[in-house]
């Protein structure tokens, strides 16, 4: 009885917390699809119901809103397509009252936001942007990874406690740090306001490096004695014999990898200007200046730039978390 | 042959460590250099020697940001063991939902920073966000959150009528917020490393602490707490480093570090002084600042880590 009790406790207590955690997601997305004016009378939270005040006039209606009714004449501001005061009409303007007629819809799911977004600002470019610097960085990052990490885990060789301390202490430095120097350094390569500037800093990962060596030292040493036996060169063990037994450690680097990529931020703000060069979270962020009234939209877009690694999170989330959990106990 | 073995290896590594020097090294010690130099809109000055840090020292925003950046990491990094500790230990007792609870948690940290903070700020907007929307319900009256420069002391013991100094009023509810978001945002991966470092106790010990009749209290204070030290150890690091770093939060949900700079912390004021003011040697000797604490803090946790290490 007693543990019963306190399952129903430890249930209560994590569905609290799991509140918590998920409803600023929940938010988002019914906000992102509320009209403006809905959001900002603040009566249906979380399931999107529109009411809104129409005036009808030689058979058009248009969206208002009352801002007083006295009696026979009400005073009006007319909005235009963007829920925002239109500035065909005088504002405060005095209409019949007769002519003004209040709507209702529930639930109503406005997906145009989304529409409207795209059309303010070039999220497709974005995202194609996001898309290429995270793959290239990827690609870069294997590239130098695994080769490192194999002639950490495998190969004997002078000053080899050296470079791997030289390694070590690189991974402690925080990014800010080095921001303002290596911008003056891709200045001075006529990097800045370029793809190079996005990928090829971040094409050494410290931390794969470890993740891959820790990796190859586990395989036993058999594989390598009988590979070596049958005249396999050094290049050969790492392709034919290392690699595919590397799946599971190869999707795990990848998932921090374009992780990172797509969330990385700091860098291309201060790195990039160019708006065709933009990725997306620099174009979110400009969108959140330009935008900053427009809540609706901008929860749109914040969903939007959300979306893929939510999905990929679901697809994979047992081996994310995973990984994260194992990455994070290694030393 | 021999001498093509010799360098096989230093090729295996040079990629990486091309990179590495051009692109970590070089920056850092390049930081060094430029915080001795002064700089005008055109670039680089002349050399200054030790200007820049006295300015530092004198420099009231300065110190402001290094205050504000404290208050986050007093309030964030203990949150983010406390909790997480809690949340696993809970999680380590159901096997139903287990999945669902964990993958819920974790959802924040793997989604974008630019985009919850976004969220967040609507969250804390005056007129219509989530959380005046909670306060009323709960029957407090709204807040000014981002925009409240009043520090939370202040408000707590003013609604209660007393009247707190200046001084101890503690960081302003602007920044609170900013601390509320960071704490959700990094909750779940501290959960799920707490979470797995639950998983290599040995059942052994509970088993024998129920044979001698110690409560679940007991044995949490007795075996998990002391059992788990050397995860706690990780956790405390890694948070206190990640949110010394705190950055994106205060350029996306505030106002340049406002109210009254109440919100403007040290990453922040790097990148104000570097790239908004373009004084990149003042803004290199402000980040090594922040160079020698994070250093300072790894060589400490390093140094205990030996002591705790069951």
């Amino acid at each position: 009885m007693g543990n019963k009790i306190s399952n129903i406790i430890i249930y209560l207590l994590l569905a609290v917390c799991g509140l918590f955690m998920i409803i600023p997601f929940i938010w988002m997305i019914s906000t992102s699809l509320m009209t403006q004016s809905e959001f900002n009378k603040n009566d249906a939270i979380f399931i999107p119901k529109e009411q809104y005040h129409v005036w009808e006039k030689d058979g058009i209606e248009r969206k208002v809103i009352l801002v007083q009714e006295k009696g026979a004449s009400s005073v009006i501001h007319v909005l235009d397509e963007n829920d925002l005061i239109s500035p065909d009409f005088p504002e405060y303007q005095s209409v019949p009252s007769s002519e003004i007629r209040l709507v209702t819809k529930k639930p109503s799911f406005h997906i145009e936001n989304f529409a409207r977004a795209f059309k303010k600002v070039p999220f497709a470019t974005y995202f194609a942007n996001t898309l290429y610097v995270s793959f290239l960085t990827l690609i870069g990052v294997f590239f130098t990874s695994i080769f490192a990490a194999y002639a950490f885990a495998r190969m004997e060789f002078k000053g080899k406690d050296f470079l791997f301390y030289l390694f070590l202490s690189m991974m402690m430095v925080p990014e800010p740090i080095y921001l303002i120097s290596s911008y003056m350094l891709l200045d001075k390569l006529g990097w800045l306001d370029t793809y190079n500037a996005l990928i090829i800093p971040w094409c050494v990962n410290i931390f794969t490096i470890f993740l891959f060596r820790q990796h190859f030292k586990s395989l036993p040493q058999e594989l390598f004695d009988a590979a070596s036996i049958d005249g396999c060169s050094t290049f050969g063990m790492l392709w034919r014999i290392i690699l595919p037994l590397s799946k599971p450690i190869i999707a795990t680097a990848s998932i921090f990898s374009l992780i990172g990529s797509w969330n990385s931020f700091m860098w291309p703000l201060v790195m990039t200007d160019r708006p065709e060069l933009r990725v997306l979270q620099v174009g979110l962020s400009y969108f959140n200046q330009e935008a900053s009234t427009q809540t609706t939209l901008l929860m749109a877009a914040s969903t939007f730039s959300i979306l893929p690694i939510l999905i990929l999170f679901f697809f994979a989330q047992k081996q994310i978390i995973a990984s994260y959990a194992k990455a994070g106990l290694k030393d | 042959m021999k001498t093509k073995k010799k360098i096989t290896p230093y090729m295996y590594i040079l990629p990486a460590l091309f990179l590495l020097v051009l692109f970590r090294l070089i920056p850092i010690l390049m930081s060094f250099g430029i915080s001795f130099f002064d700089f005008k809109v055109t670039g680089l000055g002349e050399f200054i020697g030790l200007v820049n840090y006295r300015t530092m020292f004198g420099d009231a925003e300065f110190w402001q940001s290094m205050l504000n950046t404290f208050w986050l990491v007093l309030f964030v990094v203990p949150a983010s063991i406390v909790l997480p500790l809690i949340f696993a230990v809970l999680l380590n007792q159901i096997t139903w939902l287990k999945g669902f609870f964990r993958t819920i948690y974790f959802m924040p940290f793997v989604t974008s920073l630019v985009a919850v903070s976004i969220v967040w700020k609507i969250i804390f907007s005056e007129q219509a966000g989530l959380a005046n929307t909670f306060l009323q319900w709960v029957g407090i009256e709204p807040q000014l959150w981002l925009a409240e420069p009043k520090g939370i002391f202040t408000l707590l013991f003013g609604a209660m009528g007393i009247t707190l100094p200046a001084w101890m009023g503690g960081p302003s509810l602007a920044l609170f917020s900013i601390i509320i978001m960071t704490i959700w945002k990094g909750l779940g991966y501290n959960t799920i490393i707490y979470l797995a470092g639950l998983q290599n106790i040995s059942k052994v010990y509970y088993e024998a602490a129920e044979i001698d009749g110690a409560g679940k209290t007991r044995q949490f204070f007795g075996i998990t707490l002391p059992l788990v030290s050397p995860t706690t150890f990780y956790v405390l690091l890694m948070t206190t480093i990640v949110s010394f770093q705190a950055f994106a939060q205060v350029y996306l949900m505030t106002d340049k570090g406002g109210p009254l700079g109440t919100t403007k912390l040290i990453v922040y004021y790097i990148y104000e002084t570097g790239f908004d003011d373009l004084n990149m040697g003042y803004a290199s000797a402000v980040a090594l600042v922040l160079f020698v604490i994070v250093l300072g803090l790894t060589i400490f946790q390093r140094r205990m880590e030996k002591h705790v290490n069951y």
